[in-house]
């Protein structure tokens, strides 16, 4: 098995969900690669477009959630620059090369029987989103659910509907967070920090899932250790320059680890000491 | 492969050809290190005649220089900018092909692996021990096909080192001089030939078939003695065996600002250095437009690009790329990899402009007196 190879997919839909952040449905041409495919929350594929070049990018899961995966993967990219840009131009029946699922995704196991808070701050966190469906699929499983969203500005919340949906669910609350809000803003004004203290935190049966901006991942981690949560209850999605996916090509270390292998999910303490120092 | 302990057979100066010639004969291609652009590097080669005879080197921070003498030995130097690096991670290598269908389909093809047996003369032992770091990172966890063909198709000819140079000090890291496994060949040098021993099965094929002198003990003993007072005469040492924590105890220490100050933040250490792995990977469009070549070519976290993040690089100052390099080598390899990044073969300290040495750095940033005690 050549490790670095692509497979063929196809794009099956596109989804506009802002003028730059686009969802893509992607099926692989290759009926067995694609039931061979299996992923978890939190794992990421390599986007690899002809010509111009491959990226990591997460799995945001099909339609029906991680069951259908193997028929449909969804990939929500924001276009940032020269791949993602041209990524999101694609359209339905355009080819382009995947390989993957990598990393280490969110610890389900752990969290079953707990209360789960999503912590996420910037656009489109498509790990957070991705975690949200699977403990939807088997809402039976987990305790209380939080869904923490902060934006910069309002009109960046994306997924409206998803949000209204997920906090009609029992014992389930969705907070949300803009630091500039909107005429028709009716939740909170700030930063996602602020919302923590309103989590109704059980620290004994409480998991955090962190995903969004380093500074904003560190003081939510660093607010919640405050509110008594232990720092082995949190995990949280790293993101650094990823060339291989496979732990070769050096670019993704963070100190000993290897992001694109040993993570991209970490537990807190795992990197509690590096995080936020400059340089790393 | 095992380890060399009786007396092993002698083979004179002047059939050293007969070395060369049963490896070829063998299908291999031989390379050994040979005079180019003032240095040693490894080089096709056919005849005895093209060995550095009587070539000796002098090695300090920032300075590499190679002197002819009338010493009718091949090997009395220590090494040149290569290490076996290249050879089972090529700096620069396609690692598949994409192309566009008549239907507008993709299909990807993986690029050939390198298959040409290679018998590479005169391996020091630093090279043994990286080439082992080597493929602990490429073979260890996702197998890396095409670091594993070079790999496996590499003869090794070592030989247990009589000359180091100022720069070296693989005594304190332990990889040398002497070798001592890993190879398929191995040999010590005196002033009339060599003392050869098998370490492998390939390496006993071609061992049985030289015409070896019974090997006299004396002697032998004394051509072990020349690698033991080489090590003795290393003097460069490392604040202690395991870095790490006093590493990551010291990323405030003011030394990363002062060697930032020299550091050129050229990456030449980094691309002399027989264990570092970094690459990135790009892609090269034919010129037919439907075909395209995904590769890869050695990188360096001295590069602007090796922290990139959309927008911002992490590592924006040589004192936070300085730091990656050592915090890296000398400390997280420990946590990756179960020991030192580092076999200290003295290349970053030789080929760095300014000749800086990291064994001074890491007594500056780790030593008790100075840093945070470990
Ligand atoms: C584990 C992981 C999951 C990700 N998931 C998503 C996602 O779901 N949606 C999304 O929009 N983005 C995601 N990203 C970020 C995305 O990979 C980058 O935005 C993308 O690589 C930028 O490439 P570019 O060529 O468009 O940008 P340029 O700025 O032109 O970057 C040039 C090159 O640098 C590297 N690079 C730049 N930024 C990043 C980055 N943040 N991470 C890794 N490599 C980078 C890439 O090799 C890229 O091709 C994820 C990153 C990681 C590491
Ligand atoms: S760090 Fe320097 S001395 Fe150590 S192995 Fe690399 S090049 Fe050789
Ligand atoms: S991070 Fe730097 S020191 Fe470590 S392997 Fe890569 S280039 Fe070498
Ligand atoms: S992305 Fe290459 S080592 Fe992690």
């Amino acid at each position: 098995m050549n490790p670095y190879l692509p497979l063929e997919a196809e794009v099956v839909e596109r989804i506009q969900e802002t003028p730059s952040i686009v969802t893509l449905r992607l099926r692989l041409t290759d009926a067995d690669a694609r039931h061979r495919f299996y992923c978890a929350p939190g794992q990421f594929n390599m986007l690899y477009l002809y010509g111009v070049g491959e990226v990591p990018i997460s799995i945001k899961s099909g339609p029906q959630g991680f069951l259908d995966q193997t028929l449909l993967l969804d990939h929500t990219i924001r276009a940032v620059g020269r791949v993602t840009r041209a990524l999101v131009r694609l359209q339905p029946g355009d080819r382009l090369g995947l390989r993957g699922p990598y990393g280490q995704g969110w610890p389900m196991q752990r969290a079953r029987g707990e209360d789960v808070h999503i912590i996420t701050g910037g656009l489109g966190c498509a790990p957070a989103v991705s975690v949200v469906h699977d403990l939807m699929r088997q809402r039976e499983l987990y305790g209380h659910i939080s869904v923490v969203q902060g934006v910069k500005h309002a009109d960046d919340l994306i997924w409206h509907e998803q949000y209204e949906h997920w906090a009609q669910q029992p014992d389930t609350r969705v907070l949300l967070a803009a630091d500039e809000a909107s005429a028709s803003w009716h939740w909170h004004t700030g930063m996602v920090t602020g919302l923590l203290d309103k989590l109704q935190l059980q620290p004994d049966r409480a998991i955090a899932f962190l995903c969004g901006p380093e500074p904003m991942m560190r003081a939510s981690a660093e607010r919640l250790i405050e509110l008594g949560l232990g720092a082995d209850r949190i995990w949280l999605s790293m993101e650094r320059n990823m060339q291989c996916a496979v732990g070769h090509c050096g670019h993704c270390q963070f100190g000993a680890a290897f992001i694109c292998r040993d993570g991209p999910v970490f537990n807190y303490p795992q990197v509690r000491d590096l995080l936020g120092t400059r340089g790393f | 492969m095992r380890e060399a302990v009786d007396t092993p057979g002698f083979l004179p100066m002047e059939r050293f050809q007969q070395l060369l010639d049963l490896l070829s004969q063998s299908g291999y291609r031989c390379v050994a290190p040979q005079v180019k652009d003032s240095a040693l590097l490894f080089e096709t080669i056919e005849h005895i005649n093209a060995l550095p005879r009587g070539i000796e080197q002098t090695q300090a921070p920032g300075h590499y220089r190679l002197q002819q003498t009338d010493s009718p030995r091949h090997f009395s130097w220590a090494n040149g900018p290569q290490a076996l690096k290249p050879l089972t991670f090529a700096p620069r290598e396609n690692l598949w092909y994409s192309e566009v269908t008549a239907d507008g389909g993709l299909r990807f093809r993986e690029a050939p692996t390198e298959t040409e047996p290679l018998a590479v003369i005169g391996v020091r032992s630093c090279d043994l021990a990286a080439l082992k770091l080597q493929e602990q990172h490429f073979q260890g966890g996702q197998v890396d096909p095409y670091f594993l063909a070079r790999r496996q198709r590499l003869f090794l000819v070592a030989i247990s080192c009589t000359h180091p140079a100022d720069t070296c000090f693989c005594a304190a890291t332990g990889d040398g001089p002497e070798v001592r496994n890993d190879f398929d060949i191995s040999l010590y040098e005196t002033d009339r030939g060599y003392f050869v021993s098998a370490g492998s099965i390939n390496g006993e094929k071609i061992v049985q078939r030289l015409s070896l002198e019974t090997g006299d003990p004396k002697a032998f003993s004394q051509a072990r003695k020349e690698v033991a007072d080489s090590a003795a005469r290393q003097s460069r040492q490392l604040p202690g065996e395991n870095l790490q924590h006093s590493l990551f105890t010291n990323l405030d220490h003011p030394r990363w600002q002062e060697v930032a100050e020299r550091c050129l933040s050229c990456g030449n250490c980094t691309q002399v250095c027989p264990t570092c792995f970094c690459h990135s990977e790009n892609d090269v469009p034919d010129v037919s437009g439907v075909k395209t070549g995904h590769e890869r070519q050695w990188d360096s976290c001295f590069s602007p690009g090796h922290s990139y993040l959309h927008g911002i690089t992490l590592r924006q100052e040589t004192s936070q790329r300085y730091r990656q390099w050592l915090t890296h080598k000398f400390g997280s390899w420990h946590e990756q990899y179960g020991r030192s990044g580092c076999v200290g073969c003295g290349r970053c300290i030789a080929w760095c402009p300014v000749g800086i040495d990291p064994t001074e750095e890491l007594a500056a940033i780790c030593s008790p007196s100075t840093g945070k005690a470990d």
